[in-house]
């Protein structure tokens, strides 16, 4: 059961494509729907950051079994023009006024676990967990 | 190229979202609605959304802007059917949906949109007809 | 050359005596249960595992319990663990069943390659971790069953104590009793929102009369679940606001904002009415 895959984000089309292999995975390790739903909606919001302000890229989708729970991470990576301040982005909300309006506020807020890694000119790498016992 | 299909019932015009949008499906959506709303003289536009399991940010804020494309070209929108697990989401991501109006389901939808038509032609109920050219007549 | 090949052979030739040995050792053993299971069973379960374990071993597969080629020994060996906990065996009981098939084993082993120790010894560590796996497996399916017992109950006890009730046409109300953590709290507003829908409500009303403290994840649970009803064209009320968690609510500076929020069932069910364009009339043939 423990999977391991590796999908491109090139077009808005592969985000739709995302969407489904996070879905699949929850169904498959019996989240509850709300957490499908939260883990669903979190990888659209970061998938699309990738592609939208990352330029496109690539999200890992791990499928993982430890000793009474089961959990769902992805790892969402691009070349893009990284995020100058992440303490500030993860403030931002969707508003349009100021900030990078990335939401990774509210994705963070979906997620068990949530981190990221961003530097300017060297891309960002954003990865998330969601775990269910 | 596909497109979500705009249904039209005298005054109203319904849409049903039944599948996984991606982005640009979702964008065409947007402006055929806008077209539509100008082209049948639509004051009432219903969203039926029951069957998205998920509803993220860009879809939440295409719900907000064809909400307010409508506003502005004189017509109501309600929005129905949105899911527990949606709702409880969106809630969570901070994403309010403001100016769209929801309802639980079409039936209520229609109630809310039957009310706002006829607060504004002045005491005539506007039931759904045929040919625009009869609520004219009424008048 | 494929892990535990001697151990095949040995059970293909001996695969009769080994079972006889095994059954014979466990009924002799100190450990030995006849109060919950007779012999002839406890014979089938013997020769059923031993065959499982047979086939497998001579596929050739050998090291990995946890993959494909040993799925007929997980299975036997999950429904094994299964009934002795219906039976009353505790699951050391039923992990000592799985150990005990060493000792046969070995014994023959011992015999078979008395004259290469390094094969007996290689042989005999192979076997040892094998069936220690197999035997930690039966625990873990133990606790896993054990584990879904819980939680339905858990469900059911959480349905009953939080029933969501009509109080009019399109006016819900749920009263919420006892302490509320994270993860019910959480559970209840799903439940509450799920009927919301199924019922067509105008109007829930979130009642914790019954709630000895609020904390601020409780409030906030509330207020997102007010938030939720609302984003999907319901509307939401808070009643039985005792006095001691208005000024916990305040204190910890939780916002109700818009929220409508009264101190009773009562006071809120007027509202809903009001709100649902209903009133409650005195009839006329009533007056002294």
């Amino acid at each position: 059961m423990p999977r391991d895959e590796t999908l491109s984000i090139r077009s808005s089309e592969d985000i739709v494509l995302v969407r489904q292999a996070v879905r699949a995975a929850a169904v498959e390790l019996r989240f509850s729907l709300v957490d499908q739903t939260k883990i669903v909606t979190a990888a659209s919001e970061l998938g699309r950051n990738t592609l939208d302000y990352g330029g496109g890229g690539t999200v890992r989708l791990e499928v993982l079994q430890e000793s009474g729970r089961r959990g769902i991470r992805l790892t969402f990576e691009d070349k893009g023009p990284g995020i100058p301040d992440t303490e500030r982005a993860l403030k931002d909300g969707y508003t349009t006024g100021g900030g990078l309006g990335l939401g990774l506020g509210g994705a963070r807020r979906l997620c068990s676990e949530f981190s990221i890694d961003s530097r300017p000119g060297e891309g960002t790498k954003v990865t998330i967990a969601r775990w269910t016992t | 190229m596909e497109r979500i299909p705009i249904l039209k019932m005298g005054d109203y015009l319904l849409v049903t979202i039944q599948v996984d949008m991606h982005d640009r499906l979702a964008t065409t959506l947007q402006e055929d609605l806008a077209d539509r709303i100008v082209k049948a003289r639509s004051r009432a536009v219903l969203i039926d959304i029951s069957a998205l399991e998920v509803v993220d940010s860009f879809i939440g804020r295409m719900l907000g802007s064809i909400a307010a494309i409508a506003r502005v070209l004189d017509a109501e929108t309600v929005v129905v059917g949105m899911r527990p697990a949606v709702a409880i989401t969106l809630v969570e991501l901070g994403l309010a949906l403001p100016g769209v109006r929801t309802a639980l389901n079409v039936e209520k939808g229609m109630d809310i949109l039957r009310q706002s038509l006829s607060d504004t032609v002045n005491g005539h109920h506007s039931e759904p007809v045929a040919e625009p050219a009869d609520a004219d007549a009424q008048g | 050359m494929p892990v535990a090949s001697r151990t095949a052979e040995l059970i293909q030739k001996h695969e009769g005596e080994i079972l006889q040995d095994w059954v014979q050792a466990q009924m002799t053993a100190v450990t030995a249960r006849p109060d919950l299971m007779q012999k002839a069973e406890l014979e089938d379960q013997s020769r059923t595992l031993l065959q499982e374990l047979k086939h497998t071993l001579a596929s050739g597969d050998g090291g990995d319990i946890k993959g494909s080629a040993w799925q007929g020994v997980r299975d036997t060996l999950a429904s094994i663990s299964q009934s002795r906990a219906r039976q009353g065996f505790s699951p050391s009981e039923t992990a000592t069943f799985v150990f005990s098939i060493k000792e046969p084993i070995f014994a023959r082993l011992q015999r078979d390659l008395a004259k290469d120790l390094a094969a007996l010894t290689a042989e005999t560590w192979l076997i040892n971790v094998l069936i220690d796996k197999l035997a930690l497996h039966t625990i873990e399916v133990f606790q896993k069953s054990r584990e879904d017992v819980i939680n339905r109950q858990q469900r059911t006890m959480l349905e009953l104590s939080t029933p969501v009730v009509e109080l009019w046409d399109g006016i819900l109300a749920l009263p919420l009793i006892g302490t509320l953590d994270s993860e019910r709290t959480q559970l209840v507003m799903e439940s509450l929102l799920t009927r919301i829908v199924e019922t067509g409500a105008a109007i829930a009303i979130i009642d914790i009369t019954g709630v000895p403290t609020v904390d601020t994840l409780v409030a906030q649970h509330l207020l997102k679940t007010v938030a939720a009803a609302r984003l999907m064209g319901a509307d939401c009320l808070i009643s039985g606001i005792r006095p001691q968690i208005a000024q916990t609510i305040v204190h910890l500076g939780v916002e109700l904002g818009d929220v409508t929020s009264k101190a009773t069932l009562a006071g809120a069910f007027a509202v809903a009415l009001k709100r649902t364009g209903l009133a409650i009339v005195r009839s006329p043939q009533r007056s002294a």
